[in-house]
């Protein structure tokens, strides 16, 4: 039996829900779903070929295509550089910045300061930063502190050296982000855990390995997955600094799927790249959610 | 203070500034660079001399303003930004809201529905996406930019974990008075929760204000174009002249590292929610 009361507030809750489910529907939903369907599809714009369903032959396609899977291979070296030494910076970082100094807060604006610098401004800056002979900073750097010994590089259009140099203007930018996520947690380790320690002889490093790092265990799994997702987004960087070159050396998923879908309007490939990438994703977020269980499992 | 606490942060000093000199490092330089005349950018770059700037002149920043509709671009994106960030925070407070304290049919499942929604990126979509607005009509506008991204699945996620903490004696108290949802939520629901309201504010804003990949790909005029297309193409417009490019980039992230310092608690807090409920 539903009374005039409930009645309101059901119609009250669809009027309150409805411009938001209506968006994610549109917007979210259902681009997936025509993402999924178009990939399994041969749609290509301006091609005289009858729209045809044809399965996995796409995903077929892509992973047997070399540029692909450069690209696949570039994100997952470009996380490796990435998550470790952008992890391990932001924690060092929040350590120090955690200790008891007066200008604390200082030092996090600063530190968070790139965060809110859009990437293809950061992007355009850094092209100069890493310029070959005397105009870059980091050449110019490199040559001072080695006496002489360091050989001019053209870091960007260096096979060797073009990724890890979009690394770190990538570092400059979001490392105050998972900074500041450190901070946080640091900050809810119960002072007491540190008396006991200290009543019972640990000295500071007992201490840090003991009782901080596996209290920000939930802190570090979120940083760790999170970077690992944004390597795997990585685009406005490499189409400024880069456009995937030099031969394909800074080529990335969602380079590759931009680059097919869009720009040479092969819709359904172009689909099938995202698809991958969703998997990706997935598979990580996925990996989070287990190890973040297996801690509550523990507690 | 005990000696051996004095040292160390003495020794943490030491050690913040020299990172956060390396951190500045490209600020500096950007705002250095802006401010010199055009032949001398270049020159000393890479020295730290070439930090300050002799002769400084603000020629560059008046090229920028010939030679691109900067005020256009500054304007587009605080448009879109802002509209974004407004209409989201009605949209999926509202919806958050009946999510945490109203009952309705399929309520639930809907719930788990959104909450599954949270991972699917936008890079994801972008392709389908395109055509879909293609489709519309709704290239090269403003709506193109502003609507799709409305409705969001991690907005609405963080609001029902705030609201589903906050106490119900107040609404209950409200709701005994004769009050109907509408006005619990607006005169008391949302006074109470102006931290998450601050929190989802800043990181929509914080991934829209530099959001490049999708106008990329919808737009082509300047005249809805955002800044950081802006930059992009400043920076491949011939001759290539830093003096200028630097000029842009100021004037660029100026008003934001401002608003930024402002209110930097809740910068600060918005991103560390992320941590605890991500």
């Amino acid at each position: 039996m539903t009374t005039p009361r409930q009645l309101q507030e059901r119609r009250v809750a669809r009027l309150f829900v409805l411009p938001a489910l209506a968006g994610l529907f549109f917007f979210v939903l259902l681009p997936f779903v025509l993402a999924v369907m178009l990939s399994l599809t041969n749609l290509r714009l301006g091609s005289p070929l009858p729209l045809e369903y044809i399965g996995i032959e796409q995903y077929r396609r892509i992973f047997s295509d070399s540029a692909f899977l450069q690209a696949l291979a570039n994100n997952l070296l470009f996380a490796l550089m990435v998550v470790p030494l952008q992890t391990g910076l932001a924690l060092a970082l929040a350590l120090l910045i955690n200790q008891p100094l007066r200008a604390r807060v200082a030092f996090r604006t600063l530190f968070f300061m790139p965060v809110v610098f859009p990437l293809s401004l950061v992007a355009v800056v850094w092209v100069l930063l890493l310029a070959p002979g005397s105009q870059g900073l980091f050449n110019h750097v490199l040559e001072h502190i080695s006496f002489g010994r360091w050989e001019p590089v053209d870091f960007l259009h260096n096979t060797a050296w073009a990724l890890a140099a979009i690394a770190l203007t990538s570092i400059w930018q979001g490392i105050g982000f998972q900074m500041v996520i450190f901070l946080a947690a640091l900050q809810s380790i119960p002072d007491e855990l540190y008396q006991a320690a200290s009543v019972d002889g640990a000295n500071r490093w007992q201490q840090l390995l003991f009782i901080t790092l596996p209290q920000l265990r939930n802190a570090l799994v979120f940083v760790v997955l999170v970077t690992t997702i944004l390597s795997f987004r990585l685009f406005d960087q490499v189409q400024i600094m880069t456009q995937g070159g030099p031969q394909h050396a800074t080529t990335t998923v969602m380079y590759e799927a931009v680059t097919t879908g869009f720009g040479s309007q092969q819709v359904a490939r172009g689909a099938a790249i995202t698809v991958v990438f969703f998997v990706i994703v997935l598979v990580l977020t996925a990996l989070q959610r287990y190890f973040l269980k297996q801690e509550r499992e523990v507690e | 203070m005990t000696r051996s606490t004095w040292l160390t942060s003495l020794l943490a000093y030491a050690v913040l500034c020299g990172i956060a000199f390396l951190f500045l490092l490209p600020i500096l330089m950007m705002l250095s660079g802006s401010l010199k005349p055009d032949e001398r950018v270049l020159i000393d770059t890479g020295t730290l001399a070439g930090l300050v700037p002799v002769q400084p002149t603000i020629e560059n920043y008046q090229d920028v303003f010939a030679r691109v509709p900067f005020l256009r671009y500054l304007f587009n994106s605080t448009l879109i930004t802002s509209s974004i960030v407004v209409a989201g925070l009605l949209v999926n407070s509202l919806a958050a809201y009946a999510f945490a304290r109203l009952r309705w049919p399929w309520r639930d499942k809907l719930l788990f529905g959104v909450i599954a929604l949270m991972i699917i990126p936008l890079e994801a979509i972008a392709v389908p996406l395109f055509y879909q607005v293609t489709l519309l009509g709704w290239r090269d506008t403003y709506l193109v930019q502003i609507v799709p991204f409305i409705a969001n699945a991690f907005s609405i996620y963080l609001f029902y974990s705030f609201f589903i903490g906050f106490p119900r004696e107040l609404e209950e108290a409200a709701r005994i008075d004769g009050a109907g949802p509408f006005r619990i939520f607006f005169t008391i629901v949302v006074p109470n929760a102006k931290p998450v309201f601050a929190s989802v504010a800043i990181l929509t804003f914080l991934t829209q204000w530099g959001s490049f990949l999708w106008p990329l790909m919808v737009t082509h005029s300047e005249n809805v174009r955002p800044l950081p297309l802006g930059i992009a193409a400043f920076y491949t417009l011939p001759p290539l002249q830093w003096g200028d490019i630097f000029a842009f980039g100021v004037m660029m992230v100026a008003p934001v590292l401002l608003i930024f310092v402002l209110l930097q608690r809740w910068f600060v807090e918005g991103v560390a929610t992320t941590g605890v409920k991500g």
